[in-house]
């Protein structure tokens, strides 16, 4: 055992007996082999980065231009890395030179959790990783279950399904734009954007019962039916949110604060984006019309009449112009879905899958042996394994499922957008100013919980 | 204000009355978000909500500047040195929420990944339950964390 | 005859395909004698020994899948003899195409090669599946633990790494003895 083992052994032990050692903390954030990767000639780096300053080595003639460099640290804890993300940047003046995203410190081992939870309990889950867009996630999941038991919904779940996500990613996108503004500056953006949020998760709570990760969409449908007055609410919702999203544009586009620290700033172009497996918004920022919702459809999108916006410059304006659009999109699918949302069951009538309803089981030995059996036991899955990919605010969302015919899953794994989007992001900040660094994060969106799961 | 203990143009209290009273009305709050609950915590200090009500609208990202730690979210193994690293850095007197489920007992994440239970690693005042808790459950933590302090049960 | 002014309104409503699907599939499969091609639900899937990952990768690029999607790795621990299973997918967007790649791995030799060089993308995948299930990727840049810490032991992803939950305690329980 190394020494710096030997201390990181002893601190485990000292947080979980909760006896305090003052001092030792600081050596064991020390990343170790999870820092970039020296130099060959930055033999003298490391004294730079440790703020060993007014060394007059540094104003030599023949110092290698490596030497010039400075590596800074930025987060886990940081108001404007969207959560815990970190970042080693390596600076020469003013100018990032390389960059890498240290990722983890919200590793939740969901993964693992979601073996050990019943196919009906999976979503519950999987809704806790994007929690910005959860029903996406719920979304993904359930398609996935369903393809590996071969089951058709009804028409109303369907809509219900797709109401409820694209008005998530309205209610995403908004968060996008409010954080988006407000690390560059522009703070009244944080307050409205969350505001008019607000007016969109009034309708989920009321809906799901819960503001954010609802566990509503589930294999075999969705949990409960729209409420009663549901179309008052969209209604309600189409009236306030439009004209004040136009404000906000106006707000910004007019601001030229905001348009110089934009425009042509964290560009990345269509080939690096396919590269580094970059989706979402970033990939249609960058000039590709590529959206999983009219490529591989589901369901029932391919009902409804949306357009897909396409940047050309990839640069943070166009990120931020491709998501008001998508705002007015979503918006549009929102009204759809709501003028033709048809009667019926919002769950398949499977009784294998599904639950019977509260009143059948007072009624119906069956349907209490059925009740019974779903909610301890759970249902079985086929053999197989599956991949559905949706798109969720951020890009492609995937659930890869291995099912060996039990009641819980093989192997539970989610593509998550952010995830790969993240690896974009040296690609963007590579020479550029320092003080586009938070410009470029929020213009990606990256949501750590996505990231990490 | 004719009490003869309080003769006019004076106002008379008890020190430690007005050092409680100084130290709730304007807490400072280091901005510690790790997941889902902090963005009910940002939604709650946005204009909906509006945590300026209690002076507490200032979210500090520097631990240096802060009395309050709102714990928001799963705290994993790897993230656990740095938050008590954090916590260390905040000046005296300090207080901790915690925030949900995950921060109170792992939630439901009782696995390798998660520290189960900040307490384990930073003494605790006030635990908020709900995954997530509301705005408003997050206002009540944090009255109540007030009202603690003003009637000197947790002192510091 | 009304059966073919059907289809031909189909085809213009649904976006195009370029027809038939198979033929770029049948084109990479073509190229390797030890591809075994399988649909699961419904899915276009080759499973193929890991020597040859990096080849058919490389020939799937050209064939124009163009964005690697997802990469990672199944644990069958006494499920199936070759234990873990390496799982990349790709997309291809001109095609509107996706392809399964499925190797399956044992455990006593978990070196794979590296597909970083074809798509940088794999980067973040490679070393995510380097850090849960320990494979080791064979050429990649930079092997490094992502989402555990650095002197984390053991790879917990795998089946045979345990939860590692923590008995939940409630505090007037009776104790057991
Ligand atoms: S308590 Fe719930 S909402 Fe809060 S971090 Fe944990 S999972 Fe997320």
């Amino acid at each position: 055992m190394t020494d710096q083992k030997r201390r990181d052994k002893r601190n485990v032990d000292v947080w979980l007996t909760g006896t305090e050692e003052p001092g030792w903390l600081v050596d064991s954030t020390d990343e170790g082999a999870q820092k970039m990767a020296a130099h060959e000639t930055a033999g003298r780096l490391l004294d730079q980065e440790g703020l060993v300053v007014g060394d007059d080595r540094v104003l030599d003639e023949d110092v290698a231009p490596e030497d010039e460099l400075m590596i800074i640290n930025m987060g886990p804890q940081h108001p404007s890395t969207h959560g815990v993300l970190r970042l080693n940047i390596e600076l020469e003046g003013e100018i990032i030179r390389r960059s890498k995203p240290i990722i983890g410190y919200l590793h939740t081992g969901m993964e693992k959790t979601g073996e050990e939870l019943t196919w009906l309990q999976g979503p519950t889950n999987v809704t806790r990783m994007d929690y910005l867009a959860p029903f996406h996630n719920e979304l993904a999941y359930s398609l996935a279950v369903e393809k590996l038991l071969g089951i058709d919904l009804p028409p109303r779940a369907l809509a219900i399904r797709i109401l409820m996500t694209e008005l998530n990613r309205v209610s995403s996108h908004l968060v996008a734009l409010a954080t988006n503004g407000m690390d560059i500056g522009a703070l009244s953006m944080m307050l409205y954007g969350f505001r008019d949020r607000e007016r969109i998760l009034a309708f989920f709570e009321k809906t799901t019962g819960l503001r954010m990760n609802h566990n509503y969409i589930r294999p075999g449908g969705v949990a409960a039916d729209l409420p009663p007055d549901w179309q008052d609410d969209i209604e309600f919702i189409l009236d306030k949110v439009p004209p004040r999203i136009l404000e906000y544009e106006d707000l910004l586009k007019a601001n030229p604060i905001w348009m110089g620290r934009t425009l042509d700033v964290g560009v990345i172009t269509l080939e690096e984006c396919l590269a580094y497996s970059v989706t979402g918004p970033t990939l249609r920022a960058a000039g590709s019309g590529w959206d999983l919702r009219k490529a591989f459809p589901y369901s029932g999108i391919e009902n409804y009449h949306f357009e897909v916006p396409v940047g050309e410059r990839g640069d943070v304006y166009d990120r931020y112009r491709v998501r008001v659009e998508e705002i007015w999109q979503s918006l549009s699918i929102v009204k759809q879905a709501a003028e033709s949302m048809p009667e019926g069951d919002y769950k398949t009538d499977d009784r294998k899958v599904a639950p019977p309803p509260r009143a059948r089981i007072d009624e119906s030995m069956e349907a209490l042996i059925h009740h019974f059996k779903i909610y301890t036991e759970g249902f079985q899955v086929p053999e197989g394994e599956v991949y559905v990919a949706i798109e969720s605010p951020r890009g492609e969302l995937g659930a890869y499922l291995v099912s060996d015919g039990g009641s819980r899953p093989l192997r539970m794994h989610m593509r998550t957008p952010s995830f790969a989007n993240l690896q974009g992001l040296p690609v963007m900040m590579a020479d550029s100013l320092i003080a586009d660094t938070v410009a470029t994060i929020a213009s990606l969106d990256p949501v750590l919980g996505d990231v990490d799961r | 204000m004719s009490h003869p203990a309080n003769p006019p143009g004076f106002l008379l209290a008890n020190l430690d009355k007005v050092r409680h009273w100084a130290q709730t009305r304007s807490m400072f709050t280091v901005t510690f978000g790790l997941a889902c609950c902090a963005i009910e915590m940002m939604a709650t200090g946005a204009g909906h909500y509006d945590l300026a009500r209690f002076g507490m609208e200032v979210f500090r990202a520097s631990p240096r500047q802060a009395d309050l730690m709102i714990v928001a979210g799963r705290v994993s193994q790897k993230m656990a040195p740095v938050l008590r690293q954090v916590y260390d850095q905040m000046p005296e007197p300090k207080w901790v929420i915690s925030m949900g489920a995950c921060a109170s007992t792992g939630g439901m994440f009782n696995n390798y990944a998660l520290v189960q239970g900040v307490d384990q690693i930073v003494p605790v005042d006030i635990y908020i339950p709900g995954c997530p808790p509301g705005p408003q459950s997050l206002m009540h933590g944090i009255l109540t964390l007030h009202d603690k302090i003003m009637s000197g049960e947790i002192a510091h | 005859m009304t059966d073919d002014q059907v289809v031909e309104v189909q085809e213009e409503e649904t976006p195009p395909r370029t027809l038939p699907d198979q033929a770029v599939l049948r084109a990479v499969a073509e190229q390797f004698d030890d591809i075994e091609w399988i649909l699961s639900s419904g899915q276009d899937v080759f499973i193929l020994p890991k020597d040859l990952v990096l080849d058919v990768v490389q020939a799937a690029k050209d064939a124009g899948f163009e964005l690697l999607a997802d990469l990672t790795v199944t644990d069958y621990f006494r499920g199936r003899s070759p234990r873990f299973e390496l799982v990349i997918n790709l997309l291809s967007m001109q095609h509107r195409l996706r392809l399964r790649l499925r190797a399956p791995v044992p455990v006593d030799d978990v070196q794979v090669p590296s597909v970083v060089g074809v798509y940088p993308g794999a980067n973040f995948y490679e070393r995510e599946a380097f850090d849960l299930f320990g494979l080791v990727f064979d050429g990649h840049p930079d092997l490094t633990r992502i989402l555990m810490p650095d002197e984390w032991e053991g790879h917990p992803l795998r089946k045979d790494f345990g939860m590692g939950s923590v008995p939940v305690q409630f505090k007037d329980s009776h104790q057991v003895q």
